[in-house]
């Protein structure tokens, strides 16, 4: 097989060598534990806080505002448990707003505390995939906690009006969480002017390794505790640090951010290389912003046949994609984004996602422009519901 | 995720294609379920003497008409009939659980097109091919976890 082309980045990156080489030294000489008092275990201890400094930095946010946790997925259940719960000790009847294209692990814990008896409103989407502010603003009410809505999202690369979003909320005293997952080292963050209170980043989607995250919380902002046990990430989420990926999740946040103008010249490049090829291609339909988009992450729907037949012929050639189908993911339905964009199921099975890296080259994208026309052909050749005359 | 035998049948789709003249045609499925077959029979003195299928859908959806057109080539009607989603999966070594549906479109297919085939002769299928319900053993819509 040729050489694989990586087009998958938002789904997770490869390791960064700096990355990595930072992160060495923490999985073989310097394995003292960082609550130990000796010297050599306090050198640990100054590489997590080193790598703290890096998140804060990264958000505008102060190092004591960040807690590492495992991921994504533990920085948003956490997030959101955490003010519900506030909430309820206070007997209030609690309403939280979302979106209706978050990722999983905010959407499903909505849906699970929609199932325990709480109010819950998921905000529509429009065309491109963004959340309308004013819709935000119509939906809280006088006993709405929480609104969480994501950054970027995952499936069509769509920004929301994060800064507006945060505005609304604050006017309105509501707590603001966002899953920045996909939005880290691809936009300027800065969690104070953009009034977030909390925010969730996951590692392993800018070249750091896998099961390391944060959740930024804003000062003042009381978080709940979410594992019992010593003193570590202020007695918050106990548990022996998972030193040497925190410090390569610091090492690869600096790397991230600092060459943000830089990474989206090259991806901007990138994508009009891709966007000009597959118009080439008929009855292709684009999902997403451009205007308000990621650089790096481009969907499409290949009207007439289904997202995974042309993953499987894609990875043939050695290529990774991803669809936004969800036969790929083990279930039936169609991507719950797409759907709430208004494709029909139709279209919304026949997606196919494009996300990119600093490391995608414009010869990897002419090898993929080369390939995706005749796989195009070839599966609509098989299907009964392609008719080019329509 | 698939078997060999399923990559070779979505790769070399067996029996791809229509018959213009085709003595019964049947159409299973919809988008909704993500999955959409068309069968295609020729049917000669009992005989399917040939079998055309055009499907959309994922890489198992393609493997499972192909190999239904595989097993069900050469046959008489009889024994076209009793093609089981089973016996579908069983020669592509198996499927993953969630893609189990596609064999039962494919059975269905073939079904249908039998059904359209009788039809076509004012002969009532019913009791000869039996009722087949659209998207038998399709979930779309059940929570994924």
């Amino acid at each position: 097989m040729d050489k694989t082309i990586y087009f998958d980045n938002a789904a997770t990156t490869q390791i960064s060598s700096e990355v990595l080489n930072k992160m060495m030294p923490y999985l073989t000489e310097e394995y003292f534990n960082p609550s130990s008092l000796y010297s050599r275990a306090q050198k640990v201890k100054n590489a997590i806080e080193e790598a703290r400094k890096n998140v804060a930095e990264a958000l505008g946010a102060d190092p004591n505002e960040i807690y590492f946790t495992s991921g994504a997925t533990e920085s948003n259940n956490w997030a959101i448990h955490s003010i519900v719960e506030q909430n309820k000790k206070n007997g209030k009847q609690c309403h939280i707003i979302t979106s209706k294209i978050e990722h999983p692990s905010v959407l499903n814990v909505f849906k699970k505390l929609e199932r325990d008896g709480l109010e819950v409103s998921y905000l529509n989407v429009d065309a491109e995939g963004r959340v309308s502010p004013e819709e935000l603003e119509k939906t809280i009410k006088s006993n709405t906690v929480l609104v969480s809505v994501m950054y970027a999202n995952n499936e069509v690369g769509t920004l929301q009006p994060i800064s507006e979003l945060g505005e609304i909320c604050r006017k309105h005293n509501v707590v603001f969480h966002t899953d920045a997952v996909q939005a880290i080292g691809n936009v300027k963050i800065d969690v104070l002017h953009q009034n977030i209170d909390m925010l969730s980043l996951s590692g392993h989607k800018f070249h750091a390794p896998k099961g390391v995250g944060a959740l930024y919380v804003r000062k003042g902002l009381k978080v709940e505790n979410l594992l019992f046990g010593g003193g570590q990430e202020r007695g918050k989420r106990a548990g022996t640090e998972n030193v040497a990926s925190i410090v390569g999740l610091g090492c690869a946040i600096a790397e991230a951010t600092k060459d943000i103008e830089v990474k989206n010249r090259h991806l901007k490049e990138l994508r009009e290389m891709l966007l000009s090829g597959i118009k080439k291609i008929p009855k292709v339909k684009y999902n997403g912003s451009l205007e308000h988009g990621l650089t790096g992450t481009l969907n499409f729907s290949f009207e007439g046949i289904e997202g995974e037949g042309i993953l499987l012929l894609l990875n043939s050639y050695g290529i990774c994609c991803s669809s936004g189908s969800a036969c790929t993911s083990g279930s039936l339905d169609p991507s719950h984004v797409l759907l709430a964009m208004g494709l029909d199921h139709g279209l919304a099975q026949s997606s196919v996602r494009i996300s990119l890296s600093k490391y995608n080259t414009s010869e990897e994208v002419e090898k993929f422009l080369e390939v995706i026309n005749p796989i195009v052909e070839r599966l609509r050749k098989m299907s009964p519901v392609w008719n080019e005359k329509i | 995720m698939y078997s060999e035998k399923v990559m070779d049948h979505f790769m070399n789709p067996r029996n791809v294609g229509e018959i213009a003249d085709a003595d019964g045609i049947g159409e299973v499925g919809n988008t909704v379920c993500g999955d959409i077959m068309k069968m295609y029979l020729k049917i000669e003195n009992n005989t399917i003497v040939d079998v055309k299928f055009k499907t959309f859908g994922c890489g198992a959806a393609v493997a499972t008409s192909s190999m239904a057109t595989e097993l069900i080539k050469g046959k008489s009607i009889e024994d076209a009939l009793k093609l089981t989603n089973k016996a579908v999966m069983e020669a592509l070594d198996g499927l993953p659980p969630q893609k189990i549906h596609c064999s039962v479109l494919a059975e269905q297919a073939v079904k249908l097109a039998l059904t359209d085939y009788y039809k076509k002769r004012g002969i009532d299928p019913e009791p000869i091919v039996g009722k087949i319900v659209d998207c038998e053993g399709c979930h779309h819509g059940e929570e994924n976890s």
